[in-house]
């Protein structure tokens, strides 16, 4: 009786949430409005580094509608997610320009608006850190002077007082120095570029209520409604049970809406009138300059061959710049440590990834965590360094390319379960890429047609115990509601949560009901939607709970039909004898229970749960960085074709080649989106995007007209995705994570084409005409008119 | 959002928008003209300015003329870029035009807006600059005709609004072209944006995004029209010859914009020479 | 003369997807935030308040605008068409038929201003299409997907005559 079912995983089914969106009916946070509800503003510091001498709300209050002005002062304790180095209002001194010095609360958001124009703070100014390199000289100015006392609120985080180093993490494997030593050729190089922003259509905004009973009321555009518990508890000291999160759909996120920032901006808010409902909303120019962006990068990676050109030792120094506050950043050290290799086996590693304090707005994880900037520093290294030894570019990588039975940086030991076919994934790239010995040549136009390749790894580097859990409740018609805490974002996480679903209980998957929005109340615990960790997390977490609802389904089943549980099958919204499919009965008449001719009942609401936690994860030891820090590890190759015009410094990009290899593919659909979404996400930060700061550190071009992103016709010509799919014994279906990796090896494959059709290094970011000029220049005469 | 209320004026003929700038002006407010509004509503949002009154010049006749009279091309200050460029009666207007802020702002923008635009871009003025256009400007003391050129630097007296530009109609239809560079993508300020016509075997070129103001300047356009020199070397005597506040900023870099110009310069002679 | 003052809020008509209705407002309201606060429309989305990114887009007299470059009192006696307005709208279909959805929050905007495109230029061209769309970002998508519903529509428009 398999008729009716057909097989959801594999198959391109629409998303669930495209028909809402196409209406504009889904109500992002934004959306809901509430009569009565007060709305807060941020006045934000107008120094990147300086002391409050005082904070003058006089002006301020004299707005009409002003309701609360709150100061650091009222809250002057540090929060973090993984160091509490960050007051939630700046307390005694700012340390970027745009940092919140106080909430104003009105009626009105004009008049909120209004009355934090007129705060003003008497700034003594300090000595301005204003960049990573600069931050990392040992007599540079001091941002936070007490980094050895914050508190660690997870392991793996090492603040050396007396710098601006706000983590310092190690790998060492190996004996590098001698191997380094017995090298027989080497390459050393180093590679930059600036903060940058998210940019997600959508600007961040939370509100928050506190109920007379002490229940605290959330609504945020979050991807971390358990951490928004868990701070609130943290730091409030409120019962975790007491504080409740709702997550409506997101309108984009790529990493940006993990950090916790509005939420207990809000909540302080709210605290001051009483715990009226207040709203605090980010105007675009709030959402770039106050709100967390994307990490700066400075890299030094040195790597060295034995004679067949096998890579034997790679020393790697990371500088992260984390902005004014470590937040995520301090994660992104640490992940990029781990990972510092990319996909290539060596056996000698020396690696110090640095977390760097700067007098800049602060970075938090962005997509891809801390990938795709290591991956710009190794595909830039493995490119030049195959030059060097005049060896082609791919069979480099092909040579050197990680394999089950080699170790990770950490010495994590690679099965063929835990990581995907890099190989595979290079050679069918170097296909479609239509790669040959020389990848440079001119058009007709004069044009210069050049490719570039890169090969990246990511594992999924949440917390040890990270998990998820869900639960499917069946309905009087015999369909089922999903419930679980990941956050629908853009990526279509429900749609494969529900493809999940419907092929283990091997129904159609228009009858499960995904419920789109996340309320802490009642969905379980989930870790965060980040790290492309739900398919594998929370999907797996569907499938126990399939399996339990299965369970009850046949223990019902068995009664109504007479037969023993091991009897019987279930399928086709029928639970019916494995023998004899004939003979069964509609799920619809048990799940709720089944009532017997007569009256009589059995069971009753078939509720099935199922959690997923990481399993046999470890921390990384202090000082070797030893341990098994991710579940698996995804690996992919992209190709970038671009047409260089040498005359005018511009270039188009023709074609965009992405290969994944993320194990078992739910939704092909639904993954091409991501893959084309990604390498789009990358090559337009690696072109065009960068925050330009001015000697007093502060943004230049914090808005969408002047932070330019691509636009209509700048992206690819032509997309092309494929996946490799090696199942992964773990995964649902044995699908891995693959949301972040698209966006992993754009910057260096681009970079790498550019720098073919230049004959000109483009180790720096973003590679705009003008970089590229001025490289150029830099390597020969400077253009002099 | 804009933080402060304004009044908001929307009157039918110059005189009453004079009368309401007067007495408004009169009880000590700060009143500011409008005509696409697109810069005073995100300059006001973005707490570069302030208004205490805002009159709409959309509701006035003269301002909303696009028509030929006589030996004139007459257009009213709230024709919006759209419209201009889907009439197309000035083809280097039309031009230029198209490459200024994206598409949807086109339908809102007006050419008077851009012109009287505090940033200094105001790509517009450059056909105008090369036309010899005249504007025609109105206030309390009344109506007034001044080059073009006035605009480019010009704040108006106070209480003044531009009403018209005036095109002669024989400098519409000349070999022209107009070219511009953004620092990457399509939509976005200008890092040097030109707009070039031929009249009677002169090139006349007027300039943007290079200095504080748009220009037009005669040494340039001298050494560019002298036939004595190659192609080369007029376009690198030209720059050589630009004033020396060349812009310098996150955009780009005073040498990159010197680059740029000269790329552009090289594309201007090739089109211009294409054409009869 | 039309007036509109500033020490208390003025009413004004608004006609929205063949709809009339008074609503309440400041001289100084966006007709982006008078749809969403007073109307209820919230399709159109707040996204950059800068006529920057189109994610507010709406149609005033079948022409596509940052409705955040709108004050609502120039709304007036003008015809506006929101997402609300195109439920039946074979651009909205194509949308969700070419996979050009991802996070949602630009589509509204999009599909605005891809409908105005079609019905104003049957036979656009890439060029057309790029330089209508340039005003609209998105961050998920890519865009290829986007311009395929366009192109889709198109050649079914040109397909059924």
């Amino acid at each position: 009786m398999q008729n009716g079912f057909h097989k959801t995983v594999g198959t391109a089914e629409q998303r669930i949430d495209a028909i809402e969106k196409s209406t504009g009916n889904v109500k992002y946070l934004g959306d809901k409005l509430t009569k009565g509800m007060l709305h807060a503003k941020v006045a934000t510091s107008t120094e990147a580094h300086a002391i409050i001498k005082s904070i003058n709300t006089m002006e301020a209050w004299k707005v009409p509608g002003v309701h609360a002005i709150v100061t650091g002062d009222m809250f002057p304790f540090p929060i973090g997610p993984i160091l509490a180095d960050r007051p939630p209002l700046a307390f005694k001194k700012v340390r970027y320009y745009g940092e919140p010095v106080a909430i104003i609360v009105a009626e009105h958001p004009y008049q909120a608006k209004q009355a934090a124009r007129k705060i003003i703070v008497d700034y003594e100014p300090l000595p301005i850190v204003n960049s990573v390199e600069q931050a990392f000289q040992k007599d540079a100015p001091l941002i936070h002077e007490q980094s050895g006392q914050y508190t660690k609120i997870i392991d793996n985080v090492y603040p050396v007082p007396g710098t601006n180093i706000a983590s310092h993490i190690k790998i060492r494997k190996g004996d590098f120095g001698q191997a380094w030593a017995a090298c027989t050729d080497t390459f050393t190089a180093t590679y930059s570029f600036n903060l940058s922003d998210h940019a997600a259509m959508e600007t961040r905004s939370a509100t928050v209520e506190i109920n007379p009973d002490g229940r605290v009321i959330v609504h945020s555009t979050s991807q971390s409604p358990y951490t928004i518990k868990k701070i609130f508890n943290q730091f409030f000291n409120l019962e975790v049970g007491k504080v409740i999160v709702h997550i409506p759909m997101l309108g984009g996120a790529f990493g940006g809406k993990g950090a916790v920032q509005l939420e207990p901006l809000a909540y302080l808010a709210s605290n001051a009138v009483g715990g009226k409902l207040v709203k605090l909303h980010f105007e675009r120019e709030e959402d770039m300059m106050t709100a967390p962006c994307h990490i700066g990068f400075n890299a030094t990676v040195k790597l060295g061959v034995n004679q067949e050109g096998k890579l034997m030792a790679g020393q790697y120094t990371f500088l992260i710049e984390a902005g004014a506050y470590s937040d995520q950043a301090a994660g992104i050290t640490r992940a990029a440590a781990l990972d510092c290799t990319g996909p290539y086996h060596i056996p000698n590693v020396w690696c110090d990834s640095y977390c760097m304090y700067t007098n800049h707005p602060y970075a938090t994880s962005f997509r891809g965590y801390g990938h795709p900037e290591l991956t710009f520093a190794i595909e830039r290294t493995m490119d030049q360094f195959a030059n060097k030894l005049k060896m082609d570019p791919i069979e480099f990588r092909l040579l050197n390319a990680i394999k089950p039975g080699h170790t990770t940086p950490t010495q994590s030991v690679l099965t063929v379960n835990n990581i995907g076919d890099a190989a595979k994934c290079i050679t069918r790239a170097k296909e479609l890429i239509e790669w040959t010995s020389d990848p440079v040549s001119t058009t007709k136009d004069g044009l210069i047609r050049a490719k570039g390749v890169a090969l990246f790894w990511k594992t999924s580097t949440t917390s040890t115990n990270a998990q998820a859990g869900a639960i499917l409740l069946f309905e009087p018609d015999g369909s089922v509601k999903l419930s679980c805490a990941a956050v629908e974002l853009g990526q279509g996480t429900k749609t494969i949560l529900a493809q999940i679903a419907a092929e283990r209980l091997k129904m159609d998957v228009s009858e499960i009901h995904v419920t789109m929005e996340v309320n802490t109340q009642y969905t379980p615990h989930q870790w965060r939607t980040v790290a492309s960790s739900t398919t594998f997390l929370a999907g797996n977490a569907v499938l126990a709970a399939a399996d339990d609802a299965i369970r009850q389904l046949k223990k019902i089943g068995a009664v109504a039909l007479q037969c023993s549980e091991e009897d019987l099958e279930v399928g086709n919204s029928r639970v019916y004898i494995k023998s004899d499919p004939m003979k069964g009965i509609a799920i619809k008449t048990i799940a709720l229970g089944y009532k017997f001719p007569d009256g009589h009942t059995v069971g009753g609401q078939v509720i099935g749960t199922g959690v997923k936690m990481q399993r046999q994860l470890t921390t990384m030891d202090k000082e070797t960085g030893f341990g098994d820090p991710g579940p698996w590890w995804s690996v992919g190759a992209q190709g970038v074709e671009i047409e260089w015009d040498e005359r005018n410094f511009t270039y188009k990009i023709i074609k965009a080649v992405t290969v994944m290899d993320g194990g078992t593919i739910i939704n092909p659909m639904t993954a091409t989106q991501q893959m084309r979404g990604g390498i789009f996400l990358g090559l337009s930060i690696a072109s065009g995007e960068s925050f330009e700061f001015n000697e007093q550190g502060v943004i230049q071009n914090p808005d969408l007209r002047t932070y330019q992103m691509m636009r209509m016709g700048d992206q690819p010509s032509e997309y092309i995705v494929e996946f490799i799919e090696t199942p992964s014994e773990d995964g649902p279906f044995g699908a891995r994570g693959i949301g972040e990796y698209g966006v992993i090896g754009a910057a260096a494959a681009l970079a790498n084409s550019l720098s073919s059709a230049t004959n000109v290094e483009m180790n720096k970011l973003p590679l705009t005409p003008e970089m590229i000029w001025r490289m150029k220049g830099e390597a020969y005469d400077s253009v002099q008119f | 959002m804009i933080p402060f209320n304004f009044d908001y004026f929307k009157p039918d003929s110059t005189e009453e928008a004079i009368k309401t700038y007067t007495s408004e002006w009169k009880l000590g407010k700060k009143v500011v003209y409008f005509t696409g509004g697109t810069e005073v509503i995100t300059f006001s949002r973005g707490g570069k300015m302030t208004a205490d009154a805002v009159i709409d010049l959309k509701g006035i006749p003269d301002c909303t003329v696009l028509e030929m009279v006589g030996e004139k091309l007459i257009i009213g200050a709230a024709i919006t870029l759209n419209q201009l460029i889907e009439s197309d009666v000035f083809p280097l207007l039309s031009e230029t035009a198209r490459r200024i802020a994206d598409h949807t702002s086109r339908n809102k923008i007006t050419i008077g807006g851009n012109l009287m635009s505090k940033l200094n871009y105001k790509e517009c003025i450059l056909p105008l600059l090369v036309a010899e256009a005249v504007v025609v400007i109105v206030g309390p003391k009344g109506m007034e005709e001044l080059p073009a050129e006035k605009l480019a630097s010009g704040i108006l007296e106070e209480g003044t609004f531009l009403t018209q530009i005036k095109v002669p109609v024989s400098n519409l239809n000349l070999p022209y072209t107009s070219l511009k560079r953004t620092r990457t993508t399509k939509v976005g300020y200008p890092i040097v944006s030109l707009a070039a016509l031929i009249k009677e075997d002169r090139i006349r070129v007027a300039f943007s995004g290079l200095d504080e103001y748009p220009f037009r300047s005669a040494v340039v356009e001298a050494t560019l029209n002298d036939r004595t020199l190659s192609d080369e070397q007029r376009i690198s005597k030209a720059i050589a010859k630009l004033p020396t506040s060349i812009s310098d900023d996150f955009l780009a870099s005073k040498g990159f914009r010197k680059f740029t110009l000269g790329i552009l310069l090289t594309e201007m002679n090739t089109v211009l020479e294409g054409q009869p | 003369m039309i007036m509109s003052n500033t020490s208390k809020y003025t009413v004004i008509p608004l006609l929205v997807n063949g709809q009339s209705h008074d609503v309440m407002v400041r001289s100084a309201d966006t007709l982006l935030h008078t749809l969403r606060e007073q109307i209820g429309l919230t399709g159109a989305k707040h996204a950059c308040g800068n006529g920057d990114c189109g994610a507010c887009t709406v149609l005033v007299d079948g022409k596509p605008m940052h409705s955040c470059l709108m004050l609502a009192v120039e709304a007036v006696s003008e015809e506006i068409t929101t997402i609300e307005g195109l439920k039946h709208s074979e651009m909205r279909q194509a949308f969700v038929e070419q996979w050009a959805i991802q996070c949602g929050y630009c589509t509204p905007g999009f599909i605005l201003n891809c409908h105005a495109l079609v019905k104003e230029h049957p036979d656009a061209d890439d060029e057309k299409i790029e330089e209508w769309l340039q005003s609209n970002l998105c961050r998920c998508t890519g865009y290829y997907e986007i311009k395929q519903a366009v192109k889709f529509v198109l050649e079914m428009n040109k397909k059924n005559g």
